[in-house]
């Protein structure tokens, strides 16, 4: 049985749905910015863009940083380190596909921070790069 | 009766244009696969990095081993959840290459250590490795220009400079 709680999220969900639908927008599932907010809230702490531009652009004792393969600036395409093949930019305002499913968002970081770091990165390190990466503008 | 002969029918037609795939996708020394569309999962988990290697240039027991080892995958981690993984080895493997050449597994299960893609690569300057839009062999589409759709035939091909 549907409670009137249940019905009213429900609600406004379909009314959620219809507003997107009406705007004819891709049905992206989440925003850069509440990816962000998910870090941050599990950090602690507020982000710090310059700390995330300095992460990403420096390595940590091994071969690679995410410099290596996104570029010093991450607008523009990168290229994989291994393979050479292009990689479509990373800054959300240059790519609209960036950062928008926070489980396809996790698992880049799990793969590239043991990379790069040769650990996962923390919930703070994730918010500072993700807060740097958002004020990168056209 | 009329059941089984459009059966048996069926099967006929369907082997003529399998045979008809084959080879289509790579020059004549390559490896003897069918041009298969990617499983969407393969394209989005694989491709990220690298090319969707066809199927058919490795045989089943090098896409085992590459798909168990994905967190040590050529020197990156490319760990992957297990149902994905699962996924993506059973369509690898039920397309992998499984005759000539091609069946057996190349040193590293590298695809550019196979002794067919040595052969049909021996034209190629070692001072073209090297350029920086080539980068690596494992680069295809730096000259395959239509590698990104499996498809490796000689005319699409664009040696860069």
């Amino acid at each position: 049985m549907l409670t009137s709680g249940r019905l009213r999220a429900l609600r406004s969900l379909y009314v959620f749905g219809l507003m997107v639908g009406v705007a004819g927008l891709p049905a992206y599932a989440q925003s850069p910015a509440q990816i962000l907010y998910g870090y941050a809230a599990q950090s602690g702490s507020a982000p710090v863009p310059s700390r995330g531009q300095q992460f990403f652009t420096t390595r940590h004792g091994r071969e690679w940083a995410c410099a290596t393969c996104h570029g010093v600036t991450p607008t523009g395409n990168g290229q994989h380190a291994a393979t050479g093949k292009a990689i479509a930019p990373l800054a959300p305002a240059f790519n609209p596909e960036r950062f928008r499913d926070s489980a396809k968002t996790e698992k880049w970081f799990r793969r590239n921070c043991a990379d790069v770091v040769g650990r996962e990165c923390t919930a703070s390190e994730k918010a500072d790069i993700l807060s740097w990466l958002i004020t990168l503008k056209p | 009766m009329s059941v089984r002969i459009a059966s048996i029918a069926t099967r006929a037609w369907a082997a003529l244009v399998s045979t008809a795939l084959m080879g289509a996708a790579f020059a004549e020394d390559g490896p003897q696969v069918k041009s298969v569309t990617p499983l969407p999962a393969y394209r989005q988990e694989c491709a990220a990095c690298h090319v969707a290697y066809p199927p058919g240039t490795l045989p089943a027991d090098s896409w085992r081993h590459i798909l168990n080892n994905l967190d040590r995958h050529f020197g990156t981690n490319a760990s992957l959840d297990p149902a994905s993984v699962k996924q993506i080895e059973v369509w690898l493997t039920a397309h992998a290459a499984n005759a000539g050449r091609t069946a057996s597994a190349p040193p590293e299960d590298r695809i550019t250590r196979s002794r067919w893609f040595i052969a049909t690569h021996d034209e190629v300057p070692a001072s073209t490795w090297r350029l920086p839009a080539v980068k690596s062999a494992s680069n295809c589409a730096a000259c395959h220009t239509r590698a990104d759709q499996g498809n490796f035939d000689e005319r699409y091909l664009r040696i860069p400079r």
